[in-house]
């Protein structure tokens, strides 16, 4: 069955605020081989003007990606996700990342569309700190696979 | 047009497990055989947003800063097969120096390769030119 359409333009109520570690930088980055002292070394950071270690680009999907959830998973939406595949994926942002952020998700749901017997969902996650600075937006678009 | 210094990263399962750990996207395409060639795939394979967190890393290489990058999209066209050996697999990343945005930012476009098959299309970053 497809998507219901109705969706696009609903907002979901922001998430509880995620802590970001200078420990799950440093993981993060040497998961995909980052090694630049600024994602490492917090001196190295602050020399730089951040207060603390700065996440790599993609770092934020950590955190839209579990929040997002409330989208996906949404049962009055419907989505199963055993037939989802990633489409794309973009970050748009005010400023990196860096440890010690408190961020909060404000999801959306832009588009709904189908074609070929697919559906494709685009979640929009506004990321900001709990005291409400913008820091970044990400967008993801799902392919939910047709049956058969 | 400025071509950029070719990229070339290696990826292993040890990678994908590494990533999985890191990210927390412990979907289980990305680790068992069984259940990847069940769904249809040739076998396991990378996560998406590990190709894309690699392109992050050749883009942020090119631009000389680790927070240059500004705006980053792509679009996943094709899965990279991690086989379960020593050698995994190697994605090439490619990146064109497009231009400036009327913001004075520097807009690269990437190509990123698989076996000589494009893995993302329409991947681009914009970057502070002042670090590019």
């Amino acid at each position: 069955m497809p998507l219901d359409k109705s969706f696009v333009g609903r907002t979901y109520p922001p998430t509880p605020p995620y802590q970001v570690g200078r420990e799950k930088i440093r993981e993060f980055a040497k998961a995909i081989g980052a090694i630049d002292p600024l994602h490492l070394d917090p001196e190295a950071a602050r020399a730089a003007g951040y207060p603390d270690v700065v996440a790599p680009p993609t770092f934020p999907v950590l955190i839209t990606m579990e929040a997002s959830r409330q989208i996906v998973d949404d049962p009055a939406l419907g989505v199963d996700y055993t037939r989802v595949v990633h489409g794309d994926q973009r970050f748009a942002y005010q400023r990196p990342v860096v440890a010690g952020d408190e961020l909060v998700c404000v999801n959306s749901v832009e588009e709904i569309m189908s074609r070929g017997g697919h559906d494709f969902l685009t979640t929009r996650t506004d990321v900001s700190t709990s005291a409400g600075e913008p820091v970044v937006s990400v967008w993801s678009k799902l392919v939910v696979r047709g049956e058969g | 047009m400025e071509e950029l210094p070719t990229q070339t990263y290696r990826v292993t399962r040890a990678d994908l497990v590494r990533y999985a750990g890191a990210s927390g996207d412990f979907n289980v395409i990305h680790w068992s055989e069984r259940l990847a060639t069940k769904v249809g795939l040739p076998g396991v394979i990378a996560h998406g947003m590990l190709t894309m967190a690699l392109a992050g890393r050749a883009v942020t290489t090119w631009a000389g800063a680790a927070d240059a990058v500004v705006d980053f999209s792509v679009r996943f066209s094709r899965p990279v097969p991690v086989p379960d050996d020593d050698e995994g697999t190697e994605i090439e990343f490619r990146g064109v120096v497009k231009g400036e945005t009327e913001e004075g930012l520097t807009q690269i476009d990437i190509t990123a390769t698989c076996h000589g098959e494009k893995v993302l299309s329409q991947a681009r970053a914009i970057v502070h030119r002042q670090r590019a």
